[in-house]
């Protein structure tokens, strides 16, 4: 599953980090750091839960 | 499980609808919404929406993704006005619709200023309606504004009128703002925000009077006597459970509708969102009793609980959750993660003298239960991790140590790039 993230939506809120922190991080800045473009084996659950929690509905899931 | 009724289309009854039917329920699927409008996103209504030229359109999903995406019966336009847990119905207007399983997700209403009802010019910020309202009027030429209330939805406006470069003047009947929701010591620092950007905060000050001309609002009078002349009023002195369509109901109702930790209110009824009062278990030993949120992230996420607790009981599952909350201040970021109980709140990172950027971190049972930042984007969410394992504070002290001696590191390494740069630079002259 391959984790799409629309740039222009994000304002690095951050929740994506607190569920999924081996995918997701939030620089210093604010901006969004994916570390995988794949959703990591084993992983499919948090990376739900961080795309559910995203207050700007930034995130999405391509299969 | 054939009928899943959702009552309040906003955000958590959208959750609730979404998350049944990508699990692939395939009952009937009714959303039931007092407001006309589609399920649109409130937190943008306080901020962009009333700042920016262009208006961005605040709903979540069209028409046609409930028609055909989701399948959903929108009843839209027409409060639910009563519930029968006995019988199974929800009455909305003249039609009474049975469910098998019922969520309840009405949220929450702005409380009125008493004594301004119908005047012109005065304004809450709860729904699109009222966003639309106060949008135009910050850009009709009004020039003071007032706002009754330094909570987060009055501070969010008063930071958008000061963008529009706007008299702003915020009244608030504590001592110390947001004392509730963050603590004395953290209220006083957010109130340096405001101050910093030419909003002036009265703090102790109680609104006896509200004085206006021909129907429009004038002027507050304030408990000591003085007149404050202004062109519009603001009201943000909270929001109240929307619970009254649920009188005779049976249900337990108190600032909220009371429910389990599997957010069950009664056999087959399960409640979500800001209307919702459940026993949190991850703060179990802090917090007295139940509790209840009124943030986005909650809402979302209990709407998801509900439903699929609501079409399928048995194995219905535990809601807990670290709070989360973030609010827009003129450029700054403030962000809230667990609860605001303790005994001891200790800055890690930054100072809050001048109101941030700084990290807080906050204590209860010798454990990290909270954490505030100001314009500290990157920290904020490791604290949460740390709350919800119910880490030690010495974990948590730990943790703002190593986060320190990453900044420095990062710094140094960014001193001494700008110390080559000046070099070559000095060189190649
Ligand atoms: C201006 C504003 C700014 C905010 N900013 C932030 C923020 O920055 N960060 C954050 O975390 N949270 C923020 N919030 C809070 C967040 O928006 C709420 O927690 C969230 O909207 C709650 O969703 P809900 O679905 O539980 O309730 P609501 O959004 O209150 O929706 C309830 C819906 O139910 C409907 N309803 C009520 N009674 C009935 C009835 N009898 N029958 C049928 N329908 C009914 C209402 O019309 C409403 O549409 C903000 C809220 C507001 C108002
Ligand atoms: S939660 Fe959403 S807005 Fe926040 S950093 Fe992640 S993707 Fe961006």
């Amino acid at each position: 599953m391959k984790i799409n993230v629309d740039w222009d939506k994000c304002t690095g809120m951050g929740m994506c980090e607190s569920l999924a922190p081996d995918v997701f991080e939030v620089d210093d800045d604010g901006s969004l750091i994916l570390h995988a473009e794949e959703v990591p084996d084993g992983q499919e659950d948090e990376v739900r839960e961080a795309v559910a929690a995203c207050p700007t509905e930034a995130l999405s899931l391509e299969s | 499980m054939t009928h899943l009724v959702v009552v309040g289309a906003s955000l958590a009854g959208l959750r609730a609808v979404e998350a049944v039917r990508g699990d692939g329920f395939d009952g009937t699927v009714t959303l039931v919404g007092a407001e006309e409008h589609l399920p649109y996103d409130r937190p943008p209504l306080s901020k962009e929406y009333l700042a920016a030229d262009e208006c961005p359109d605040p709903r979540y999903r069209e028409h046609a993704t409930f028609a055909d995406d989701l399948d959903v019966e929108l009843v839209l336009g027409t409060p639910a006005s009563a519930l029968d847990t006995s019988a199974r119905t929800v009455t909305v207007g003249d039609r009474s619709i049975s469910y098998d399983g019922l969520v309840i997700a009405t949220g929450a209403h702005a409380r009125a200023l008493p004594g301004t009802e119908g005047l012109a010019g005065v304004h809450v910020v709860r729904t699109l309606d009222d966003a639309i309202g106060l949008r135009g009027a910050l850009r009709d030429g009004n020039r003071k504004v007032t706002v009754v209330g330094a909570g987060f939805i009055g501070s969010e406006v008063a930071a958008v009128a000061r963008s529009l470069d706007l008299e702003v003047t915020i009244l608030e009947a504590l001592d110390t703002p947001l004392v509730r929701a963050i603590g004395e010591r953290m209220g006083r620092a957010l109130t340096r925000l405001h101050e910093r950007h030419g909003t002036e905060v009265r703090t102790g000050v109680a609104v006896d009077e509200v004085l206006h001309d021909d129907g429009r609002v004038r002027a507050v009078r304030l408990g000591d006597g003085t007149e404050l002349d202004t062109d519009l009023l603001v009201v943000g002195i909270g929001a109240q459970p929307t619970t009254g369509w649920l009188e005779g109901s049976g249900l337990t109702v108190d600032d909220g509708v009371v429910a389990d930790a599997r957010l069950a209110a009664a056999p087959g009824v399960y409640v979500a969102g800001d209307v919702a009062r459940w026993p949190n278990a991850l703060f179990d030993d802090v917090l007295d009793g139940p509790m209840r949120l009124e943030h986005w992230t909650s809402a979302a996420e209990q709407g998801r609980y509900a439903a699929r607790n609501a079409v399928d009981p048995e194995n219905a599952k535990a809601y807990e959750t670290v709070p989360y909350f973030w609010s827009d201040w003129y450029a700054s970021r403030v962000q809230f993660v667990g609860v605001a109980a303790g005994d001891h709140v200790e800055v890690v990172a930054g100072d809050d003298a001048d109101g941030g950027p700084f990290t807080a971190l906050y204590r209860a049972n010798d454990r990290i239960v909270g954490a505030l930042a100001v314009d500290m984007r990157a920290e904020v969410m490791k604290y949460r991790r740390l709350i919800g394992r119910r880490e030690g504070w010495d974990a948590a002290l730990a943790l703002a140590a190593e986060r320190r001696e990453q900044a420095a590191a990062k710094a140094a390494e960014a001193k001494a790039a700008a110390a080559e740069t000046t070099a070559q630079d000095g060189a190649r002259a």
